[in-house]
């Protein structure tokens, strides 16, 4: 079996050129993954994070930015290994929703 | 621009950046990435102190460090065999931090022009060279530059002789990689932060050489 | 690291195609190569995707391909190659005539 992830060989078009600038939530989801890898608390490891990735499936590299998939593996991480709840990530995010939608009133 | 919140001065978050200066619109993911940090800094899990000097970390991190090693590597031969053996120890002589993820430099000489990748991810010596450009972490390039390097490499404008071996290097395991690229005829008058300005990114990820014609 | 490859040798990828979280890409599963450098042992990143330790480590190959011997219908000079960083594990022997 041949897994989505592992891609190298396969036909695909030209490289786009393109670059654009890392937004903030980008820099802040590369800063979470640093500090929960990180030597200081090794609270996840890099295998963890790319195997997370790889069980995202296929459909996320068509559905899911590079920075998606990065914040949607690391959150199942830590749902599996109990450091946040499905309860309490609920509760925040209604939180964070509301917050942010009343700043942009 | 909106103001900030009210309660901005007593907020214990790192800083959310303001919606509507966030580049589109407000993503679900967005939300959840704002919701899994607050959830781990309610937690002690990291401090939003540790959230800013990470994020002032990114920000730091740029090509020029690996262009003043490159640069140092040029003039000094002793350095670029150590550098060679051991780019993290080799940083540190420079007072730079290259963190702890080890970072192999390869050599272009005149036979071999390197090239690197990451097939099954997008593994980048980010901890020198700073975030990787888009193009790097693509289903195209990740594909195709192991099995048509060349072809790639010409869409970058860069054309290699036949006669000149092209190695691609598919960071696999732990370790990261970088060119050192060939320092270019011409520039025997120039010193150590001259020759910095002529090393870019793309020629240490080996995409592209310098040209001094 | 007390290791069963010295650079040098010819290897062959093993062609074995598990689930699970793989560092040896489909590409160079089954293909010979040469090894090139010696990396260093590392716990292992096939166990330790699964929050295990990995130990105990593995010793990591660099392993030296050439182009033609990986692509049947590669687009370039004899001389290219792609490098890459094995566990040993996913290495055997080339077994050869006279060897």
């Amino acid at each position: 079996m041949r897994r989505h992830h592992d891609m190298g060989g396969l036909d695909a078009g030209p490289v786009d050129p393109a670059e654009h600038d890392y937004t903030p939530w980008e820099k802040r989801v590369d800063a979470i993954v640093r500090l929960l890898a990180g030597k200081e608390r090794r609270l996840i490891t890099l295998d963890e994070h790319r195997r997370a990735m790889e069980d995202l499936g296929p459909g996320a590299y068509d559905e899911l930015s590079y920075y998606e998939r990065w914040i949607s593996a690391i959150t199942n991480i830590l749902i599996e290994k109990g450091v946040i709840s499905v309860e309490e990530l609920g509760g925040k995010m209604e939180a964070v929703k509301a917050r942010w939608q009343e700043a942009r009133e | 621009m909106s103001e900030t919140h009210s309660h901005d001065d007593d907020w214990p978050y790192p800083h959310p950046q303001q919606p509507d200066i966030e580049d589109g619109p407000l993503t679900d993911l967005m939300i959840m990435t704002d919701a899994v940090a607050e959830l781990l800094i309610d937690k002690e899990v990291f401090s939003a102190d540790d959230m800013r000097r990470t994020l002032e970390a990114i920000d730091s991190k740029s090509p020029a460090e690996g262009a003043r090693m490159v640069a140092h590597a040029w003039l000094d031969p002793e350095f670029k065999a150590r550098m060679l053996e051991d780019v993290n120890a080799a940083a540190e002589e420079m007072s730079i931090d290259a963190s702890t993820i080890p970072i192999l430099a390869v050599e272009n000489t005149k036979d071999i022009h390197n090239v690197i990748v990451c097939t099954l991810c997008s593994c980048y010596p980010k901890y020198l060279l700073g975030l990787p450009p888009d193009w790097y972490k693509s289903r195209a390039y990740r594909s195709r530059l192991v099995r048509e390097p060349r072809a790639v490499l010409k869409e970058f404008g860069t054309e290699i002789p036949d006669d000149v071996e092209v190695r691609v290097h598919d960071s696999t395991a732990e370790l990261r990689y970088m060119i050192l690229p060939m320092r270019p005829k011409g520039t025997e008058d120039m010193d150590e932060e001259a020759l910095a300005g002529l090393v870019t990114r793309d020629c240490m990820i080996g995409v592209t050489v310098i040209d001094r014609d | 690291m007390s290791a069963r490859f010295i650079v040098g040798d010819r290897v062959r990828v093993r062609q074995a195609y598990p689930p699970g979280h793989v560092r040896t890409p489909y590409y160079v599963r089954g293909k010979e190569g040469v090894v090139s450098r010696m990396i260093a042992e590392h716990p292992n990143p096939e166990e330790r995707a699964y929050g295990r330790d990995g130990l105990p480590p593995v010793p990591v190959y660099r392993v030296l391909f050439r182009q033609n011997d990986l692509w049947q219908d590669y687009q370039g000079p004899e001389g290219d190659t792609t490098e890459l960083d094995i566990q040993e594990h996913w290495l055997g022997p080339l077994e050869e005539d006279g060897e």
